[in-house]
């Protein structure tokens, strides 16, 4: 096996990812499909620091990690603050902007 | 000269376990209906992403990963769906026609150039993986870079946390526009607005005597269960007893002589 097959994983969880976020309804699954996309690039930079054989990957990675939660706390936060003036979580309901 | 990377058997058949399933879980994640089984087939994902992140030598990333994600953030996720509704469930219907087609050819392409590109691309030399960087330890090397190299980003990212968390405060509260209403209020409102059946409150759960739990409707006089004495959650998942089996025509009354 190689490295190579990590990266293919990689590859196909973001792009699962990014299929969710454009075709499902509900806004916290969106967001969830969100959280597997920068799953997905994190893997795939854990690998690319065991391929050049430094840690600087992984660092990265990490940052990635703490970037990611703080998008999943702001990014509720807004979806409740919909939730209350709406009464529904999902993004077709929030369209004021269209009208 | 650094020794060439060479991938353990276990390690091939782990990823060969794991992927498939990271994968299921990923598609299902798409398909499933409710939002709270995504959540858990995401838990599921970012698990077997744990393991390896681990088999790869990423020792740190691993635990970080099943303690910020497992726990924390899909615990966040957990605990919005509660708020927001549990049966939230996605309708599966499209509300732009041809958006699921569109969306699937473009992310068959997409996969398609990421995995031929991966497939191409050459690096002009061997991987040589983390066994001399990890000489230390995983954490330790983390740290030697983390408070050296990286120890600008660290900070700025600190900041982004703290400003992330006032954002949500901020975004989380709630001003009260009106005053809320004191108990008097709400009594006067009772009796001036809707029917005064209603003003005393509404009828407790129960036939009293026979059966007081709170998924029996209380009888009225005439006999007939009262629907307003049902909480709505007990009555929306059809946790509701039929009261007429405790009317007394068909409830057994002959005594049982106790020895």
């Amino acid at each position: 096996m190689s490295l190579n097959n990590y990266l293919y994983l990689s590859a196909l969880l973001f792009t699962i990812g990014a299929v969710g976020v454009v075709v499902r309804r509900n806004a916290i699954v969106v967001f969830m499909c969100v959280e597997l996309m920068l799953n997905a690039a994190n893997l795939s930079l854990v690998t690319f620091s065991r391929i050049n054989g430094t840690l600087d990957g992984q660092v990265i990675a990490f940052f990635t990690m703490v970037v990611a939660a703080c998008e999943v706390v702001v990014g509720l936060a807004i979806i409740v603050t919909i939730y209350r003036s709406r009464r529904s979580a999902s993004i077709d309901d929030a369209s004021l902007l269209k009208r | 000269m650094p020794e060439l990377l060479t991938i353990q058997t276990p390690e091939t058949v782990l990823f060969w376990f794991l992927a498939p399933l990271a994968v299921l879980a990923a598609i299902g994640m798409l398909l499933v209906k409710k939002a709270v089984h995504s959540a858990l087939l995401l838990a599921w994902v970012m698990i077997t992403l744990a393991i390896l992140y681990i088999a790869e030598g990423a020792l740190f990333l691993g635990i970080v990963q099943v303690v910020v994600y497992t726990g924390a953030v899909m615990m966040l996720f957990l605990f919005i769906l509660m708020l927001v509704g549990v049966d939230s469930s996605d309708s599966l219907t499209e509300t732009i026609t041809g958006l699921r087609p569109i969306a699937i050819t473009a992310a068959v392409g997409f996969g398609g150039l990421m995995v031929s590109l991966l497939g191409r691309a050459t690096l002009g030399r061997d991987p040589l993986g983390l066994e001399i960087a990890n000489a230390s330890g995983n954490v330790q090397g983390l740290a030697e870079l983390l408070f050296s190299k990286y120890v600008w980003p660290f900070e700025v990212v600190s900041a982004l946390l703290i400003t992330a968390a006032l954002g949500a405060m901020v975004l989380a509260h709630h001003q009260r526009t009106i005053a809320r209403p004191t108990q008097r209020e709400q009594a006067i409102k009772r009796f001036r607005t809707g029917s005064l059946s209603g003003a005393a409150g509404l009828p407790g759960p129960g036939v009293f005597a026979r059966h007081n739990a709170v998924d029996v409707p209380a009888l009225l006089p005439d006999g007939t269960p009262a629907p307003s004495s049902i909480s709505a959650t007990l009555k929306a998942r059809g946790d509701v007893i039929d009261s007429a089996q405790f009317q007394l025509d068909n409830v057994d009354t002959t005594i049982v002589e106790e020895k």
